[in-house]
């Protein structure tokens, strides 16, 4: 079971978004309080920004 | 770098559970990962790429993995896949020309420039037809046509969307499936394993809410697959098959950026496709270090 390594704030509520210690830059994560979809755009410090919206030529 | 260990480029706007267990994966078989984000990317002419020799393609915009892998390419990265297969499997027309070229079978297609043309080519088809935006993926946009008039409604729409590649029509016989696809990932020539996607929506993508579940994995899915795979040139590829009513088998695309996280979790342990990548990739990696002078 991984560590919560750490919590920045949500940019749209400001809830603290736990993040695992395996965490990764441009990761998308979800705040458990709002449900926005979020970006991890950095480790060091940790920072959370809203994650960008699905274009049309998205998928696999 | 560091020079002791492989490197590995992973191009990705977005880590998701796949590029993660990637990463991962590569970094437990002692590999230097490094992330190639394309929104940041620029490579000028001339100019050496001072990251590693071979890079794994995951970016999930279809525009930006086509033109990061082409630019790195010229720069002299071996990508995985090539521009080349994302070209080919990122555009449904492109894939049809492929797949049929190699005779595999694949549901009647056609493709007309505009809406007049469009119609005439249901008219040969028949109806019920579906039809489906050039690129894109998740299901989006895929319409189900089942009468003529229904068709000049869509046909309409499409018309009045804004980019040019959006009026090139992609149209195809709808194929009397049962309320499943199948899903077999390919690596390396290899097949993995196989899924069923089951769905109360018609367009059975996990996106849409399908749930994968394991399928056995049979000559002829194996056989299909790789064959598809390879009409496309990737290396690594989602496969999607259909079963007509008489249970034929029938390629409908093949995915070049696939995302594994549904197949992943049907297969549990007896499937690992993370690793299964990233084996190729270090291979990849250590034949281009023996090819350089």
């Amino acid at each position: 079971m991984l560590k919560i390594a750490y919590a920045p704030e949500c940019p749209e509520c400001a809830a603290q978004v736990p993040l695992e210690e395996d965490a990764r830059v441009s990761e998308i994560v979800e705040c458990l309080e709002c449900r926005v979809e979020l970006e991890i755009a950095s480790i060091e410090p940790p920072m959370l920004t809203p994650a960008p919206e699905v274009e049309e030529d998205w998928g696999e | 770098m560091n020079s002791a260990k492989p490197g590995v480029g992973v191009i990705a706007s977005r880590v998701r559970f796949e590029e993660k267990s990637l990463m991962a994966a590569l970094e437990r078989r002692g590999a230097e990962v490094r992330h190639v984000d394309p929104r940041t990317l620029f490579i000028v002419d001339g100019t050496a790429w001072e990251g590693p020799g071979v890079v794994v393609n995951r970016e999930v915009g279809h525009f930006r993995a086509l033109y990061a892998a082409g630019a790195l390419e010229s720069a002299g990265v071996t990508v995985v896949n090539s521009a080349a297969a994302t070209h080919l499997a990122g555009d449904k027309w492109h894939t049809s020309a492929a797949l049929l070229s190699r005779g595999l079978p694949t549901p009647r297609t056609a493709i007309a420039l505009q809406t007049e043309a469009a119609l005439k080519a249901l008219d040969e088809i028949g109806y019920p037809a579906v039809i489906k935006p050039l690129v894109g993926s998740w299901g989006r946009l895929v319409t189900k046509v089942p009468d003529p008039a229904t068709a000049v409604a869509v046909l309409e729409h499409v018309a009045a969307l804004p980019s040019p590649q959006s009026h090139v029509v992609y149209l195809q016989e709808l194929v009397a499936k049962a309320d499943r696809d199948i899903r077999v990932v390919v690596v390396g020539g290899q097949a993995l394993g196989a899924t069923y996607r089951r769905g109360a929506d018609w367009r059975t993508n996990v996106a849409r809410g399908a749930v994968s579940e394991p399928c056995p994995l049979s000559p002829d899915h194996v056989r299909l697959a790789v064959a598809a795979a390879e009409a496309v040139g990737a290396d690594i590829a989602g496969v999607d098959l259909i079963e007509d009513a008489d249970g034929k088998l029938t390629v409908l695309e093949v995915n070049d950026r696939v995302e594994f996280r549904g197949f992943q979790q049907a297969h549990g342990s007896a499937v690992d496709v993370a690793a299964a990548i990233a084996d190729l990739l270090l291979e990849r990696a250590r034949a281009a270090a023996g090819a350089r002078p």
